[in-house]
């Protein structure tokens, strides 16, 4: 193993191989990730990459950045410390949809809310893939998972939808197959000042595709080259995504609203005349 | 290569392309790190030139590692480093080859 690849600078090699499967798109999304991170031209000294729990976790502790592993679902409410207590810094969370919406659902609206100026990428491979593929709140409607033998029967959450309604300045959703499209999205995303949130489909061909009958990883790319429709600037509520149905990937929200960090002192300091 | 001769090869125009004879096509060198792969597949289904294929042979960890099959189309787009999740293969740019005047 003594080959070199051109984006080893950005990885811890001793971890690498990973631990992902083969056919799983985390990898693809992280080589997207570390291709953005050269093109958005950041200082890389600071930026920090903050996960959680679960397959997607792992992310941080791959990446040659400042990075944190944090508890289940804890993602969030620890880059908004290092947010606040560093406003230079660059704070990227990326983490998968069971750690980010099933327990760290209500960190991730609040984040949301207050608009905290972070970057958030969840990879969403509808079930929790690392713990032996159990339903979660981003199992589409009448996929199997390892707790449903007969189908879910619950309903979905929508990640871009939800993202939007809770206040987020930028929302988009990628396939891990939209390899260009996701780095261009994760650049103006880390160039955006607030709350930042890409949603990447990714393909698990060990849990979900396993149970469902889907193929391998391969076969899961081709659905998503055949059924993802590009629609720039569609309303999110739109854009559910259900079992093998088309997939609505684009920008979806893009605008300007003033981030935690700024409001709260600038307002503050109407208020205390800029005393401290 | 010059983009006409490329194109009669792989491509077909409705019309020669007006600059046809000043675009020169990037040629680029796959390199594969072999004992990092899966064998997932992605770079051979998604290169956009068909450059690599499956091979027989495997590797320390037991999979097929792709080869590279047709050297001569690589364009150096870098899809292939971009889609491999395991951070196994990359392309770099070769000095363009020599320009042949084909008229």
């Amino acid at each position: 193993m003594n080959e070199k690849h051109p984006m080893d600078y950005l990885l811890r090699e001793d971890r690498i191989p990973h631990i992902w499967c083969p056919g799983c798109g985390i990898g693809s999304s992280v080589s997207c990730f570390i291709m953005a991170l050269e093109e958005s031209g950041l200082d890389l000294k600071k930026v920090a990459v903050v996960s959680g729990i679960g397959c997607t976790g792992r992310v941080a502790g791959y990446v040659k950045l400042d990075s944190f592993h944090t508890t289940h679902g804890r993602a969030i409410p620890f880059a908004t410390g290092l947010a606040l207590a560093n406003p230079d810094l660059k704070v990227i969370v990326y983490s998968g949809d069971g750690d980010l919406i099933a327990i760290g659902g209500n960190h991730f609206i609040h984040a949301a809310r207050r608009n905290v100026n972070m970057t958030v990428i969840c990879i969403n491979n509808f079930l929790y893939a690392m713990t032996g593929g159990q339903v979660g709140p981003t199992t589409p409607l009448f996929a199997k998972a390892s707790t449903s033998p007969y189908g879910n029967f619950e309903q979905p959450f929508n990640l871009v939808h939800l993202a939007a309604a809770s206040g987020a300045v930028y929302v988009a959703r990628w396939t891990a197959l939209h390899l260009r499209r996701l780095t261009k999205a994760m650049v103006e995303a880390f160039k955006k000042k607030g709350f930042s949130f890409i949603e990447v489909i990714s393909p698990c061909p060990t849990s979900y595709a396993r149970r469902n009958r889907l193929g391998d990883g391969l076969a899961q790319m081709k659905f998503y080259h055949d059924n993802s429709i590009i629609r720039h600037g569609a309303d999110p509520k739109d854009t559910d995504i259900g079992f093998q149905t088309k997939i609505v990937v684009g920008k979806f929200i893009d605008k300007e609203r003033p981030d935690h960090y700024t409001f709260m002192t600038q307002e503050l300091e109407k208020v205390t005349g800029g005393k401290k | 290569m010059l983009l006409s001769s490329l194109g009669e090869k792989k491509m077909k125009y409705w019309r020669k392309p007006l600059d046809a004879d000043k675009v020169k096509v990037p040629h680029g060198t796959v390199r594969i790190v072999k004992d990092r792969c899966k064998g997932c597949g992605f770079c051979v289904e998604y290169c956009p030139r068909n450059v690599l294929e499956i091979s027989d042979e495997f590797n320390v960890k037991g999979y097929h590692p792709p080869y590279v099959k047709n050297e001569e189309d690589c364009v150096n787009c870098g899809l292939c480093e971009l889609i491999c999740p395991e951070f196994a293969i990359y392309s770099i740019l070769e000095e363009e080859l020599e320009e042949k005047d084909e008229q």
